[in-house]
């Protein structure tokens, strides 16, 4: 099987690509960086300077680029952006999920009703187990809800869409119904660390330690690169493009651990804090760095989880393969059904997950909890790259996605934009990357 | 013209498939039809569209679960559920589709289903695209779009990635679904050239084909069947191409005339 008028003549073994023209080209075939990564960054970082600069000329004062702004932003885009990484898994397999905003109430209520109408009564209030027990029953709740979507759209046959149409009416019932309407509240106040409150962040110390830990994988994971190149005989990116690739990664890092510690617990926090710890404030106030948010902490693990998951197991090659060709995976002996499965019970574990990190946002479990989340995760999963033909998609494009329908929120009411304002600007936002998104394939054709 | 070599058909077939029956909604796709197979040996499988003649083979490949009749592997009597129970007995199909994952590369798509994994089970990415570039060093020398996604490869490419799939894990027997239809001349050519060399290494081998002449020209036995039918079998040195035709288009046997 030759095909010779395809192919550039190259010597064999390592091939050499051909020479790219001009400083940009050359710098992204070296550094075999992501084009759509980049350009998803670049759009990310138009949105922040745009608000920022826009404030600080109508308005006056610019309050995007702030650490304050900033930190919530990443707070609130955590729920959504949990949700969006399993909804990557369940669009590149051609299906969709329209349930997640309900499942997410529903998960909350069940949780609810767990720490604040049983666990009390069985454990005592406050008990140092009730938070535990109650993420454990929510996650459950999810999972088995999702397991049931997937055993309904691979084994019954029903079309996802119809599956989770169904769900977004039935769970958000069922959370109705379960609470009779009412708000469950307040929660556990461990469990409302989960919401990241400035308790719940791991302060200035546990910041520099997350951030170390970062630098050190980044570098190490750029050189384990290299020695297993060197391994295969495969060629090797040039040691100034790994060398800046870990630079820059690194200090990404560091500036993300001192944006948060520069951000301070307001005064009246700082107070509370004082006086329960017996300090004297000084002179100028106290200046105690949130750090990072916990739900922040949790989406970060979520997302190493999950792109270890789709870039480095089986189950993640299946879930390519079966969104690209669902006939050649079934033939290559892969349990599609089963599979399938195994995505919607992710995506409802996921979202479980996300429910807990919302109500202990919220302080409380209501059942409207996660109204009209699914269209956030689904067009944050789109705008992330992920095709809804199926096959392609990817973790961080889901969450750069989420951050970037959550920086256009928070950066129109910063400038003081009404909400219809607000969704007439994510809905158009949301077809116009779909459609350069397109662009971008036609075109890297 | 055929293979000079006389096939040895006195031990045991590779491949024995008996009065084998499938019906989808009420129609007889294959209606009791016994095919064998020696190694050595490539018998064609001809017959019109529709004529069950893929229906057969993907029974054999695990597609399709079979109505009736029975499977020996080497003489012993196998249940192949799944083409991962086909896998398991060393028959590997390339499918006339292929059967590619167009989003995965090269790497990818040949260890579908049977990934190299690292010692904390995590998919071995890199000795994969090792193992691939051995191979295809052996089957398509000019290949080199190991990074890029299969959907950027030539028709003959690609092919050469489903060729390579079945014949990195030892296949014993060997399904090809019309393996020259989107092929140029010297492509086809270079599929010969491998199946006469799998056939010297001992591999059996079905060939669905349309393609009379290449059916005559590769093929040592001839298996025509017709409406779900099996017309007969018969030895292509023993027969002419209007023979075959007559067997394909009126569902004649030779001997009848």
């Amino acid at each position: 099987m030759t095909d010779t008028s395809q192919d550039t003549p190259q010597s064999a073994g390592a091939p050499t690509p051909p020479p790219a023209k001009g400083l940009m080209g050359r710098f992204l075939q070296a550094t075999e960086l992501d084009t759509r990564l980049l350009g998803m960054l670049g759009a990310l970082a138009l949105i922040w300077i745009g608000f920022h600069m826009y404030g600080a000329l109508v308005n006056g004062f610019g309050a995007f680029l702030t650490p304050r702004n900033l930190w919530n932003l990443s707070v609130q885009t955590s729920s959504i952006g949990i949700m969006a990484c399993g909804m990557v898994l369940v669009i590149v397999t051609r299906h969709i999920d329209l349930s997640v905003g309900s499942v997410l109430g529903f998960c909350a209520i069940v949780m609810g009703v767990t720490q604040v109408w049983f666990l009390p009564q069985l454990v005592g209030l406050e008990h140092w187990s009730i938070w535990i027990i109650a993420v454990i029953v929510g996650l459950i709740t999810g999972t088995i809800v999702g397991a049931f979507h997937g055993y309904m759209i691979a084994y019954m046959q029903i079309p996802a869409f119809i599956v989770t149409l169904g769900g977004l009416l039935v769970w958000r019932g069922a959370a109705f119904l379960v609470a009779r309407g009412e708000t469950i509240s307040p929660v556990d106040s461990t469990f409302r660390l989960l919401g990241g409150t400035p308790e719940g962040a791991v302060g200035a110390t546990g910041s520099w330690i997350v951030g170390i830990i970062g630098v050190a994988v980044v570098v190490s994971l750029v050189f384990a690169g290299r020695k297993q190149r060197e391994k295969h005989g495969f060629a090797q990116r040039p040691m100034w493009a790994d060398s800046f690739i870990a630079l820059i990664s690194g200090a990404a890092v560091i500036g993300a651990v001192m944006l948060v510690n520069a951000y301070p617990w307001p005064r009246g926090v700082v107070r509370r804090y004082a006086e329960a710890e017996g300090i004297t404030i000084p002179e100028g106030g106290l200046f105690i760095s949130h750090g990072f948010a916990i739900p922040v902490l949790i989406l970060l693990a979520v997302a190493i989880a999950m792109t270890l998951l789709m870039s480095r197991t089986r189950f993640g090659r299946y879930v390519y393969a079966i969104g690209g060709n669902p006939e050649a995976a079934a033939l290559a002996g892969i349990n599609t059904k089963w599979m399938t499965v195994k995505i919607f019970a992710l995506m409802g574990f996921l979202t479980g997950l996300s429910a807990s990190v919302a109500s202990a946002r919220l302080g409380s479990a209501t059942n409207a909890l996660g109204t009209l989340d699914e269209l956030y995760v689904i067009a944050a999963a789109v705008i992330g790259g992920t095709s809804l033909a199926g096959g392609v998609g990817t973790i961080y494009g889901a969450i750069l996605g989420a951050f970037v329908m959550q920086s256009l929120q928070t950066g129109m009411v910063l400038i003081g934009f009404d909400a219809a304002i607000q969704q007439v600007v994510v809905g158009s936002v949301l077809v116009l990357a779909v459609y350069l998104d397109n662009l971008y394939r036609r075109a890297s054709k | 013209m055929s293979a000079s070599k006389q096939i040895d058909r006195t031990g045991t077939p590779l491949v024995d498939m008996r009065d084998i029956c499938i019906s989808f909604g009420g129609v007889h796709a294959v209606d009791h039809v016994s095919v064998d197979l020696y190694p050595g040996e490539v018998v064609g499988l001809l017959g019109h569209n529709g004529a069950g003649k893929s229906t057969l083979i993907k029974i054999l490949s695990g597609a399709y679960g079979k109505d009736s009749g029975d499977i020996y592997v080497n003489g012993e009597k196998v249940t192949i559920n799944s083409p991962r129970d086909a896998r398991a007995h060393n028959i590997e199909t390339i499918y006339q589709t292929l059967a590619l994952a167009d989003n995965l590369d090269a790497a990818s798509n040949l260890f579908l289903g049977r990934e190299l994994v690292s010692s904390i089970g995590f998919v071995d990415d890199d000795a994969m695209e090792a193992e691939t570039r051995k191979i295809m060093a052996r089957l398509n020398p000019n290949f080199k779009k190991f990074k890029d996604p299969v959907s950027a490869l030539s028709g003959g490419q690609r092919q050469s990635v489903a060729i390579a799939r079945a014949v990195y894990f030892n296949a014993r027997i060997l399904i090809m679904d019309e393996p020259t239809a989107a092929l140029g001349p010297h492509e086809t050519q270079m599929v010969s050239e491998l199946i006469q060399q799998l056939k010297a290494d001992g591999i059996g081998i079905f060939l669905i084909s349309h393609d009379i002449h290449d059916v005559m020209e590769l093929c040592d036995r001839a298996s025509v069947m017709k409406n779900g039918k099996l017309v007969g079998t018969v030895d292509v040195d023993d027969v002419t191409d209007d023979d075959l035709l007559g067997m394909i288009i009126l569902g004649k046997h030779p001997s009848e005339a």
